[in-house]
């Protein structure tokens, strides 16, 4: 694995604001707590912990949808894209599977139509779907192909950094173990790096190379998946694996 | 196989050839809608004259079919100018929030708090009565804050949906994830509404007409017709009935359709 670095969070502070009242006044709401991190180029970095201790919080903070209250995110590649959970709400049910992959690329605006569907076709083969697919509306898909839309679509203007949340967890395991594959070969493929977060400990195991442990908005531990799995030094990360057996 | 839809169906057949009938009569009428002595004073309904004759003799339903003519484009016009300014501050208060969305539902409060037709003979009167324009403007900015609600609810729902944080994320300008992500997803919500939306216009063009601050001759509409014919409600009865039954065909078929897409999206969803 090479050193360079594709992402480093350096002692963020972030969170939300709910409550917000009739002139705007807000109560803000601090989920994460001095995180600091880095994700290389080309590992797959498992991110765990149970519901609630902020790992969207910490997606969409990734990504800019919120800004960080402290501490500082840089990327080294251009702005990352992001798979989400629940396949049956991350594709526009209005619209046709060769629309949304080709959404991406008429926002960029710098290819022309002929090219657009080149691309389109070409991502399509990636991600292991047939043509046919290219007609349908995300309603006539089963889960796991929506899913492998959604990764389409995400990958569809060469991002280097991919934030998966969650990716599997709505699929049933045979579908699970496909996408997973998918995942894996498309790394390779297309040279990324993920940020892959689950509370699911057994597919972070079989994908992932290094693993952060998060508890309350913290990163309570990190390391490979060896040393996490085999030799676990806090108590948290002891308990989740129990959990898991 | 797909279930059948009858409440669509026949909203669909009834209100085409309903207008089918209106645009004839723009450029046909079997009568000349205003020529005095067309036929016999108070005539009942007859072959030559389907609805009968009024006072002057003129052919009630050549004047029928002008005065829906009439209704129903002053209705459409009120419902294009309520819709689209109406999906504008809703798709900007329900996507943005804040002080924009605080500000502008407040005003929309402010409108939905007066009584529709005093607001809209308040603006009449301002404007200039008995044009059909100002009417059309009046009836229309009446009919802003209940598209602005509805929307807003329908553009709110979607702000958060996993595909629209894609079409952020990949960059796409917010005029494009309004119109081309959301609106489309907004129709089975937005479409409904507009059937009523057309109902209630047709009623509030005639009930404005019938109290004489609406259209005024020599145009004709049914709400003014429907005025008319409460002069001579005994001496021609037919005139009333015929005015009314064409106001509630109208309110009827297009309410079929409304219906019928709400049980469609019901069946699907």
């Amino acid at each position: 694995m090479s050193e360079a670095l594709v992402l480093s969070l350096d002692h963020v502070y972030s969170g939300y604001s709910d409550g917000v009242g009739p002139f705007g006044k807000k109560q803000r709401q601090e989920v994460l707590h001095d995180v600091t991190f880095d994700v290389r180029h080309g590992e797959i970095l498992g991110l765990v912990g149970e519901s609630g201790t902020g790992k969207s919080t910490l997606a969409r903070t990734i990504l800019g949808l919120v800004k960080p209250d402290r501490g500082t995110v840089t990327h080294y590649t251009k702005r990352p894209q992001m798979i989400f959970q629940d396949p049956y709400s991350s594709l526009n049910p209005f619209y046709s599977v060769e629309w949304t992959l080709e959404e991406p690329l008429r926002v960029y605006g710098k290819y022309d139509r002929v090219e657009r569907k080149r691309r389109v076709r070409e991502m399509l083969e990636r991600v292991e779907l047939p043509e046919e697919c290219l007609r349908a509306k995300p309603s006539e898909l089963s889960g796991g192909q929506r899913q492998r839309v959604s990764i389409a679509a995400a990958l569809i203007r060469r991002p280097r950094f991919l934030i998966a949340d969650e990716p599997v967890s709505a699929l049933d395991v045979t579908i699970q173990a496909q996408i997973l594959d998918l995942l894996r070969s498309l790394r390779r493929e297309l040279d990324l790096s993920y940020l892959f977060i689950s509370h699911d400990l057994n597919v972070v195991y079989q994908l992932c190379d290094r693993v952060l442990v998060m508890k309350s908005g913290r990163i309570v531990e990190q390391g490979t998946v060896d040393e996490i799995f085999d030799h676990p030094k806090e108590e948290y990360t002891k308990q989740l694996l129990a959990a898991a057996e | 196989m797909r279930k059948r839809n009858g409440f669509l169906t026949a909203g669909l057949i009834l209100t085409g050839l309903l207008a089918a009938l209106i645009l004839l009569g723009f450029f046909w009428t079997p009568w000349d809608p205003n020529a005095m002595a067309a036929g016999p004073k108070f005539e009942g309904p007859s072959l030559a004259h389907w609805m009968g004759t009024d006072n002057f003799g003129r052919d009630i339903f050549s004047r029928v079919l002008k005065g829906a003519g009439a209704t129903a484009s002053i209705a459409l016009a009120t419902l294009a100018i309520g819709v689209v300014c109406g999906c504008l501050v809703g798709a900007l208060t329900g996507y943005f929030g804040g002080p924009v969305d605080e500000i502008l539902m407040r005003l929309n409060d402010a409108l939905t708090a007066f009584p529709s037709i005093l607001l809209a003979l308040v603006v009449i009167s301002i404007l200039e009565p008995g044009k059909k324009i100002n009417v059309i403007l009046a009836l229309g900015l009446v009919f802003i804050p209940s598209f602005a609600r509805v929307s807003r609810t329908a553009f709110a729902s979607l702000r958060d949906v996993n595909h629209i944080k894609s079409a952020r994320l990949m960059g796409a300008p917010a005029a494009r994830i309004l119109a081309v992500h959301m609106l489309p997803n907004t129709l089975p919500v937005l479409l409904p509404a507009l059937t009523i939306g057309f109902n209630n216009a047709v009623l509030a063009e005639a009930s404005m007409s019938f109290l004489g601050i609406g259209v005024t001759p020599p145009d004709a509409s049914l709400g003014y017709m429907l005025s008319e014919a409460q002069g001579m409600l005994f001496a021609a009865p037919w005139y009333a009935a015929g005015t009314g039954l064409v106001i509630v065909l109208m309110v009827f078929s297009v309410g079929l359709i409304g219906e019928g897409l709400r049980r469609r999206d019901r069946g699907v969803l």
